[in-house]
């Protein structure tokens, strides 16, 4: 198997669905006396005969948390280099097709806004853009990297897909952990919404993750855009997605996100709803199906629903986060790429996850380590 | 009293740093512990900054030694690396040798961590390596330098107990090194057994910062630790599944 996608082609969307929805009392209680987990047992847990059993999956994804991670949440923070985009995305602020006004930032403005981000008391930071190949490259971000290094003990980066040699490349300078998510796993719907520029390529894209694994990367990250497909289908495939990653390129860490669709200017309104409950039981179900994989939650997510979560399977949480270029300092008043949901302040966060019992960690990786 | 090196330790309950829900409530579980000998990450720590590392700051008692640990490391170059920034920052040469390429389970390499050993030794550190439970590695990490010995009792954070505990047996029988039983070590009763069977002391982490009342577990571990070590001493009867009333077979030689 040279890919995630020779895997991939060898499942249908449709008989997938199907088997998910099929899943009855029988198998939900299967899957929850199992100590090892099944992809079958996941998608017991993710079917709608796993509702009714929701506290207990709640119960059970905290204390194998607990184990794993301890009492601890991981804070985190985006920082977002560019809006310049040659893909329409359809759910997307930065989109070719969006009027928004595009903006890279020059390395004085990276430091105004790192400056604001080591003043809220971060160590462990996601650069992001969109994809330009033209002005936002592998050399713009190797200046990058190499600006913003010393500030920082871990760098994330949710970038435009690269070939294994641009990895390559970035990695000495100090790249950690890349994400990419797939937005979906539903063929016909990935080329819906994404009808122009790189991105419309499904299989460079799914098979991302396998040139991220090929260059050794220490930690990628997974995920799909809940509400552009059935989320169980495509959460599934997530699933399936990381077992085959994990045996495959055994020495990555993942981490997984669930961003649900949210409104911004001139956008899309999701095609499938995702409840909160069904949200709970999803993140619940990812912990149980593998107890060893982060799970991160953003600020899409309401105040009361991060007040509620953090403690039912989450590891990392960022708080206080701009979507858009300069956001911090630099050009507060330029357009985002989504609405947040939770304004809090890092400090306001940290505050909330004291008062349930945990710590929030600022630095869990240093420098010196790779 | 156990000595590794140059140094000597009452307490044979080693303890971590991960996992609490709050540094104060990590402090007191230390302190209530007895322990004196405590790792902590390099990752989690300022290191450059670390006069006012709040972590660090916690454990400033005479009786407490740091032993910091290369946690997020996957090669001997890496783990030689970071083991001469911490001597630098944190002004010991004690290194806890973590190894674990896979990040999932955690699983120690044993060949980088063989490597590792044999430099740091010529370095001039105390090596304390995270190993599996193999009996020939003990024998080779001791001719490459080695301080002591780390082997698993199952998997890190598992709290599954001593599940290698035939191989653990090999190790401490021909060991000249003192073995210290890391990882896996669930409650008090798998303490008290590592340390029944003769193991010189054991490091417990996720079983105490994770428990309901980690305060009261630490003091429940320094008990354990203390009666399976004073168990040892006394010599186990051996277990009998049978009474031996007569001597059916051997009886004719009296006759």
């Amino acid at each position: 198997m040279n890919s995630f996608n020779d895997l991939f082609e060898t499942y249908s969307w449709d008989e997938t669905k199907t088997s998910i929805y099929a899943k009855t009392t029988i198998d939900v209680e299967r899957a929850l006396a199992s100590p090892k987990r099944t992809l079958e047992d996941f998608k017991a847990l993710i079917s709608p005969a796993a509702a009714p059993y929701l506290e207990q999956m709640a119960v059970m994804s905290q204390q194998l948390t607990q184990k794993r991670f301890g009492k601890v949440l991981q804070m985190y923070v985006p920082l977002y280099l560019s809006n310049e985009c040659n893909n329409i995305c359809t759910y997307c602020g930065f989109s070719y097709d969006n009027k928004v006004k595009r903006k890279t930032l020059s390395p004085m403005e990276i430091m105004q806004e790192v400056a604001a981000l080591k003043e809220m008391g971060y160590d462990h930071v996601l650069l992001v853009t969109g994809e330009d190949n033209l002005n936002v490259h592998v050399d713009y971000f190797k200046k990058v990297l190499e600006l913003i290094r010393p500030h920082f003990a871990h760098i994330s980066m949710e970038i435009q897909p690269m070939d294994v040699e641009d990895y390559d490349q970035l990695t000495p300078y100090g790249l950690n952990t890349v994400l990419v998510y797939q937005e979906t796993y539903h063929q016909e719907d990935y080329k819906k919404h994404h009808p122009k520029g790189k991105k419309s390529n499904f299989k460079y894209r799914v098979e991302t993750p396998d040139r991220l694994g090929k260059a050794g990367i220490h930690k990628m990250g997974l995920g799909v855009l809940i509400g552009l497909e059935d989320w169980r289908t495509d959460c599934f495939f997530t699933a399936l997605h990381l077992t085959y990653l994990e045996k495959k390129y055994w020495q990555s860490k993942y981490s997984l996100s669930f961003p649900r669709l949210r409104p911004f200017s001139g956008g899309l309104e999701p095609k499938v709803e995702m409840s909160d409950r069904e949200l709970v039981q999803l993140i619940c179900a990812y912990r149980l199906f593998n107890e060893e994989v982060e799970l991160s939650i953003s600020t899409r997510e309401s105040p009361a629903f991060r007040n509620n979560i953090i403690k039912l399977g989450i590891t990392s949480i960022s708080a206080g986060s701009k979507t858009n270029p300069g956001g911090y300092v630099v050009a507060p008043e330029s357009l985002e790429q989504f609405e947040i949901s939770d304004e809090r302040t890092p400090a306001e966060i940290a505050e909330m996850i004291a008062t349930q019992g945990y710590e929030a960690v600022w630095k869990d990786w240093d420098r010196c380590l790779a | 009293m156990l000595q590794i090196a140059d140094k000597t330790f009452s307490s044979r309950l080693f303890t971590g740093t991960g996992k609490f829900s709050s540094s104060a409530l990590m402090e007191e579980a230390l302190l209530a512990s007895g322990s004196e000998l405590v790792t902590v990450a390099l990752k989690r720590v300022d290191i450059k900054n670390n006069e006012d590392d709040d972590l660090l700051l916690r454990l400033k008692y005479p009786q407490i030694n740091l032993l910091p640990n290369t946690s997020g490391v996957r090669n001997a170059k890496e783990a030689v690396f970071a083991a001469q920034l911490a001597r630098e920052a944190l002004e010991t040469n004690w290194i806890k040798l973590e190894i674990h390429p896979d990040p999932k389970y955690l699983m120690p390499d044993p060949i980088e961590t063989l490597k590792a050993t044999e430099e740091l030794a010529r370095l001039g550190f105390i090596v304390l390596p995270y190993i599996h439970a193999d009996p020939v590695l003990c024998k080779r990490l001791e001719d490459a330098g080695t301080s002591a010995v780390m082997p698993l009792g199952s998997p890190i954070g598992s709290n599954k107990g001593l599940k290698t505990i035939d191989f653990l047996e090999i190790i401490i029988s021909q060991s000249n090194v003192p073995v210290v039983i890391d990882a896996g070590i669930g409650s008090p009763s798998d303490a008290a057994r590592a340390m029944e069977i003769g193991a010189d002391a054991v490091l417990v982490n996720t079983a105490i910062a994770v428990s309901g009342n980690p305060v009261q577990m630490a003091a429940a571990f320094k008990m354990a630790v203390e009666a399976g070590r004073m168990a040892f001493e006394a010599k186990l009867a051996s277990p009998v599944s049978h009474a031996i009333a007569s001597s059916p077979l051997t009886s004719f030689l009296d006759e």
